[in-house]
């Protein structure tokens, strides 16, 4: 392979891995509050990409024009907004009357969830592929090209993740969230409000899914089906446990290194059918060698 | 670490990777025959074809009324074909019931819905044998669901018409199944030969659907002929329908600069994919077959003038075609639905014509009788071309090449078995 040619597949990479990296912060984050995975999340991301093809396929009398930068960022606000709301309805529908249960209950909900918003969305808006009407311009960068639209997305998906980071490190909810994973009854005792803190953690999960949603139907011009966050919702759980869940800079680090792997081997003329086998074989190798995931803490279980 | 460990670690490999091939070459039990490897030749097709008995009595059909059951693609991957098969079926129902039906009977469709799903299509034609007591079944569009549901067709000896899976295993299934369309060695001949000849293109690469036993077969089609007419194969590439990068196997393709790029694939994902290679700065001519065929194709490329103009596709037929017949169905089917008719609902309306045709012949609502008569058809005059249903239970036809210009498909050349005889007729076919 010439240097070229790799050189474009890291960017492909990182490109797919940055929305990895991005449903995979949701999973993490629920997973490192409840103990739980929440298999409905790859449908939020769904509902993210039919916001902005709802947005841009019509012409909403004309309030804003969808090829503009600043009617973009409305429609991705909007779509973020539309998730937001959806993440919180799930967990106070579906998951916080199960607080209390058992783990394969909760479990059994969320895929039951899952269901629900896939066959909503088929009911609702059927399931031809919808397509965003946007086409994206292509700058060379020496021997790369990349279309306006990645760059875009790579770098509000970075600055996702670097305001992420900020919450979680720097706020008074951050710190409320990682006293609840650290030990929500201690947490509880100290005051601090956990209801709250899951329900604003779904929130903030739901939104970001919403916007690599969004993103991916705006700027890569993905096709919108019901089914379509089947497949990233299974690749960013599989970044989660790769970098260790419960790890927000794991999960973006495990989402990154994936959408790296897969580019590398998708574009390999004899390993190319492999792909998904591939992704699916490194969350065995995970599991084998580092069960906690590449920067995730072994945790002793006291007994 | 220890070597307990590695061992098990080898064997989680050794699995994944055999079932990822399994279902990749199958997509369901019954298609196993299909994409898989070894040459079959055309008297073992027949041997197939014919060694496979009705193991079951169906319910009796309906004597007061003609039921035919179609299973179709209403709501899943790919819609809009098996919307277009409706439209075409439902407009050939509608034409003979007003015409006094068949045998003085008015005819009676039962639609269900097999959401690209090969259990489902299982499902759905069962159901429509047992419970609606069908006299004969239309369906599917894709190959990999014609493979479900045919076995359950032929085990019950209830005639089987597909409007238009092209992989040659489908008619091999039984002799109660047929089609009214072509098959994928003449389709991807026919594209070969367009490159070649009239392109004269010399390096293609391939880019190919590893879940559908249409694309791979007119993956394989495609280089044995595109390789006899003296030219070369640079990259053979695939990826899977729910995938929406295709960036990595582009870029593969890119660096050897290919003359154009063959992607067998179905219209959902082959828009994004042309999207994704002018994206990389691929600006060579992409070319597929049938699946492109849907309203759909140019808008999930970025709309008219963009990323797929230009580009060519085989079919079944042109709906600019001059031909009286064509331009007949054309103008009642956009009288009827408001759209123009693609290959599939021209195929669909064929499918159900001839079955009407066989009925009549046969003179009773006998599924055998019916059977013998759709065999029997000859010189059949379809909107698609004249059908003749051969040996293999297969149509010989014509085939188009029509070309992407802005939202339409335009009639480019047209291409006879007859100039392919030595190529896909004659020669072993898989």
């Amino acid at each position: 392979m010439e240097l070229s040619t790799i050189a474009q597949q890291l960017v492909n990479g990182i490109q797919s891995g940055a929305i990895y990296a991005l449903i995979a912060v949701g999973y993490t984050m629920v997973y490192g509050i409840l103990r739980m995975i929440n298999f409905a999340h790859g449908e939020v991301y769904m509902v993210g990409a039919l916001v902005a093809w709802l947005g841009t396929s019509r012409d909403w009398y004309g309030v804003v024009s969808h090829s503009s930068t600043g009617g973009l960022v409305l429609l991705i606000a909007t779509a973020m907004l539309v998730c937001m709301t959806l993440g919180v309805l799930i967990e106070r529908l579906a998951y916080r009357p199960l607080r209390h249960a058992p783990r394969l209950i909760v479990l059994i909900t969320a895929i039951g969830m899952s269901f629900l918003l896939q066959n909503l969305a088929l009911i609702l808006f059927g399931a031809d592929p919808k397509t965003v009407p946007l086409t994206w311009r292509t700058v060379q960068l020496g021997g790369i090209s990349v279309s306006l639209g990645q760059l875009v997305l790579l770098i509000a998906s970075l600055s996702f993740m670097a305001g992420l980071q900020l919450l979680v490190k720097r706020t008074q909810f951050g710190r409320a969230m990682r006293a609840v994973s650290e030990d929500f009854q201690a947490a509880a005792l100290m005051g601090v409000p956990y209801d709250r803190v899951i329900v604003g953690t779904f929130a903030i999960g739901a939104a970001l899914a919403g916007a690599g949603g969004a993103m991916t139907a705006i700027f890569v011009g993905a096709p919108v089906t019901p089914t379509f966050g089947f497949m990233p919702g299974v690749k960013a759980f599989v970044s989660a446990v790769l970098g260790g869940i419960g790890n927000i800079p794991g999960a973006v680090l495990g989402g990154l290194l994936l959408g790296v792997i897969e580019a590398l081997v998708g574009g390999h003329p004899t390993l190319s059918p492999f792909r998904d086998a591939i992704a699916f074989c490194l969350l065995i190798a995970v599991l084998l060698f580092r069960p906690a995931g590449l920067l995730g803490r072994a945790v002793q279980e006291k007994v | 670490m220890t070597w307990r460990k590695w061992l098990l670690w080898l064997i989680a490999v050794a699995i994944i990777m055999t079932l990822s091939a399994c279902t990749s070459r199958s997509g369901g039990s019954a298609g196993g025959a299909a994409g898989g490897s070894g040459t079959v030749n055309p008297s073992a097709r027949l041997a197939k074809r014919n060694a496979a008995k009705v193991e079951q009595s169906a319910p009796e059909p309906d004597q007061d009324r003609i039921v035919i059951g179609v299973y179709a693609d209403l709501t899943g991957d790919n819609s809009t074909f098996g919307e277009e098969t409706r439209n075409g079926v439902t407009l050939a129902v509608e034409e003979v019931n007003r015409a006094g039906g068949v045998l003085g009977k008015q005819v009676v469709v039962r639609f269900e819905d097999t959401r690209s799903d090969p259990q489902q299509a299982r499902n759905v034609v069962t159901k429509l044998i047992q419970q609606e007591r069908v006299l004969a079944v239309i369906g599917e569009v894709a190959s990999t669901m014609s493979l479900a549901g045919g076995p359950i067709c032929q085990q019950y000896g209830v005639p089987m018409i597909s409007p238009s899976s092209t992989n040659p295993a489908v008619t091999d299934q039984g002799n109660y199944i047929f089609r009214v369309c072509f098959t994928d060695p003449f389709q991807s001949y026919v594209m070969a030969k367009f490159l070649a000849e009239h392109l004269k293109v010399k390096r293609v690469a391939i880019l190919y659907d590893n879940s559908s036993d249409y694309s791979k077969g007119l993956a394989e089609f495609f280089q044995e002929s595109f390789r006899k007419m003296g030219g070369e194969i640079t990259d053979v590439l695939s990826y899977k329908p729910q995938d929406t990068d295709f960036r990595s196997q582009l870029t593969t393709i890119r660096a050897k600069n290919p003359d154009a790029i063959y992607i067998p694939g179905y219209y959902k994902s082959v828009g994004l994919i042309a999207r994704q290679a002018r994206e990389l700065g691929i600006k060579v001519p992409l070319a597929g077959g049938d699946g492109w065929s849907s309203p759909k194709l140019v808008e999930g490329a970025g709309g008219p003038g963009k990323a797929i103009e230009g580009c060519y596709f085989s079919d079944h037929y042109a709906p600019d075609d001059p031909a009286p017949q064509i331009q007949e169905f054309v103008k009642k089917y956009r009288q009827r639905f408001g759209q123009t008719p693609g290959g599939l609902a021209a195929l669909a309306y064929d499918a159900a014509r001839v079955l009407f045709a066989a009925i009549e012949k046969a003179g009773k609502l006998d599924r055998a009788a019916i059977r013998n008569a759709i065999a029997n058809t000859r010189n059949f005059p379809g909107v698609t071309g004249v059908i003749t249903i051969n040996e293999f239970g297969d149509a010989d036809k014509s085939a188009v090449v029509l070309q992407v210009r802005g939202n339409r498909f335009v009639f480019v050349t047209r291409i006879t078995p007859e100039t392919a005889t030595t190529a896909a007729s004659a020669r072993q076919v898989k």
